[in-house]
């Protein structure tokens, strides 16, 4: 378990970090410039040798600070998680320090979050896509990306040319999803019905 | 017809290996695997490059399988995502939906009576041993023996026969909710349980006699795709796949869930890392979930199979819901709203068959998660292929490629 003596020294020896008020592991926030400094110094003196995962957030456009990454670190020695968040500076090009050095576990885990949500990874050996095709022109996780999906050309230009094939919108009514009961129904793309924060339009009362 | 005798003699595959890597010089070649190829399992693709037999680097390409998991979790009710969490590891989806239950209920102040707990645990040790029964078998598959493969999958089905009384679904199980299971366990399924695993080493006794000591099956497993502790540490490795290396890292030990500390077993390791230490794992994590399970059906405990102070989050029992207004109310929001969830942020991770499945749930309050995001196992496991496979033969990637056990749908999400 990681205890509160660990917790107390951490924070004294680290000043720009900010304890977070969670339910379940110890968490903290640190700034991103001194984010690789903080992993090291985690990883060899603290016993934290596990990168578990690395993800982020976006908050949401409008925001002050949109994006911000979120990575679980476990420690052998302590047998338990800190949970590390840090906030990205820039919400039109965001960008973090990569951390693939320290922890080669995250760099599928970085391109994965780039691949997602657009965030670089400055100093990564290899960010590129991973999950989407390379051409792939939008960033799926971000929250103004539609739950369909957008209608994008497919990858491959020689098959393009004959089939005039591409990636199309899902058709998505009917489905499991919970769908708006009134309006015209071109309008109603299923989507969950108490939140708001995925309408362009202001909620209907 | 005259015909001429020429005597070949086949030396050391070590040396082999030392010998091509000397010979050879030529011009390398560029090998694609997948992304459907039996090999594989699933729709992985590798580019290689060779240098006559060897490799001398390799590099997975994913996504064939990328569903938008979280992106479709951001768009759902919690309990409507259940059946989402059946297709990440689809060899163990009741696992899976344990993980899932158990992340959310974090965020909750929900107890979870000692009845549900113990099922869930049964399910989850079932759900291993499928696993491992279907892992291991098509492991020995990939090393060239057919036969095991029978004897595993026979027992397996065995399994999935249980899993459909339980259930409802032998492979697609969403068998958990918010909150508790869906149903209760039938009349006499534990006896038919207690069967199983009574007759289970039998069958795995089979799979040894035909693969431990076999001498093939040694020359091809031994020594291949040795990771070290510190790789498997640092490429976020976990499960089977961490505990062959000689780490001590089990969960359901370190962090016991859902009543694991109640339950005498040992985690077993390897000492190499090789192919052939994570079959053994395998092979005895079977062996103490079979002890698991007998201590879960011995001491089985009574009462509700689901949390009964868990208004706004577990619907009510059927027959109150048609004869109670309360009770409609509450099943009607919760059906249409979700189960209503503190905000928070919670970040869960069960012992899987494949390794640490982790579940990073934001909330907001209300019936769906702003965000979630998957940690799949598989993932993390297979990213140390680009380290892994470089200085083996070709040959061997199929050897590698089943000991790692992974599952794409899980690894694409």
């Amino acid at each position: 378990m990681i205890d509160e003596d660990f917790k107390k020294s951490l924070l004294k020896e680290h000043s720009y970090l900010v304890q977070r008020d969670s339910v379940d592991w110890f968490t903290v926030e640190c700034p991103s410039k001194d984010l690789v400094s903080f992993c090291k110094s985690m990883r060899d003196n603290q016993g934290f040798e596990l990168l578990i995962d690395l993800t982020a957030i976006d908050h949401g456009e409008g925001e002050e600070c949109r994006f911000s990454t979120v990575m679980h670190l476990y420690s052998l020695v302590h047998r338990g998680y800190v949970r590390l968040h840090s906030l990205c500076t820039d919400n039109d090009k965001p960008f973090m320090p990569s951390i693939s050095e320290i922890y080669p576990a995250a760099n599928w885990h970085e391109r994965e979050t780039f691949d997602m949500f657009g965030i670089h990874f400055t100093n990564h050996p290899n960010l590129k896509r991973i999950l989407m095709w390379d051409e792939y022109p939008y960033f799926p996780l971000r929250k103004e990306f539609p739950l369909a999906g957008i209608d994008t050309p497919l990858p491959a230009d020689d098959v393009v040319e004959v089939t005039q094939a591409s990636v199309e919108p899902a058709p998505m009514m009917g489905g499991p999803f919970v769908s708006a009961s009134s309006g015209p129904i071109s309008d109603s793309e299923p989507r969950a019905k108490d939140e708001s924060w995925t309408e362009r339009k202001e909620k209907p009362l | 017809m005259s015909t001429t005798t020429k005597e070949i003699s086949v030396g050391d595959i070590g040396a082999r290996g030392a010998e091509a890597k000397s010979q050879i010089n030529g011009d390398k070649m560029a090998l694609n695997v997948g992304p459907s190829h039996p090999t594989t399992h699933g729709v992985l693709r590798l580019i290689m490059e060779l240098n006559g037999d060897l490799i001398e680097k390799c590099e997975p390409v994913l996504g064939y399988l990328h569903r938008g998991d979280e992106k479709i979790a951001e768009n759902m009710t919690y309990n409507q995502f259940v059946p989402y969490t059946d297709r990440l590891d689809y060899l163990a989806p009741l696992a899976n939906n344990v993980a899932y239950a158990l992340t959310v209920e974090k965020l909750t102040n929900i107890e979870i009576p000692p009845r549900c707990q113990a099922i869930r645990v049964l399910v989850c040790e079932m759900a291993r041993i499928s696993s491992h029964l279907l892992g291991m078998g098509v492991f020995g598959m990939d090393a060239g023996a057919w036969t095991p493969f029978m004897y595993t999958f026979t027992e397996r089905e065995k399994l999935y026969t249980l899993f459909e009384e339980l259930t409802g679904a032998r492979f697609t199980t969403s068998y958990t909710r918010i909150g508790g299971v869906a149903r209760d366990i039938p009349d006499g399924w534990l006896e038919r349980v207690e069967k199983f695993v009574d007759e289970l080493p039998k069958a795995i006794g089979e799979v040894e006699k035909l693969l431990t000591r076999n001498r093939i099956f040694l020359d091809r497993t031994e020594g291949i795709g040795e990771i070290s502790k510190e790789d498997a540490l640092a490429y976020g490795l976990t499960g089977p796949n961490l505990r062959a290396t000689g780490i001590d890292l089990d969960l359901r030990k370190d962090k016991p869930y859902s009543g694991y500390e109640q339950y005498e077993f040992d985690v077993p390791i390897g000492t190499r890392g090789d192919c052939y230490d994570r079959y053994l794992v395998r092979i005895e994590e079977v062996s103490q979930s079979i002890r698991i399970i007998k201590q879960v059906i011995k001491d089985f405990p009574s009462g509700a199979w689901y949390a009964e102070d868990a208004k706004k989050i577990f619907a009510p029992p059927k027959d109150k819901i048609l004869t109670s207004m309360e009770e409609l109310i509450q099943n009607f929001m919760i059906v249409t709203e979700g189960p209503q969830i503190p905000a928070g942020e919670v970040y869960f991770e069960a012992e899987n068959p494949k390794g640490a499945l982790g579940f990073y749930v934001v909330s907001k309050g209300g019936g769906v998660p702003y965000r979630m995001k998957i940690r799949a196992p598989s993932f993390c496991n297979l990213s140390i292929l680009e380290k892994l496979a470089p200085g083996h033969f070709l040959s061997d990637i199929t050897v590698i490629l089943g000991s790692l056990d992974f599952v794409m749908g899980e690894c694409d999400r």
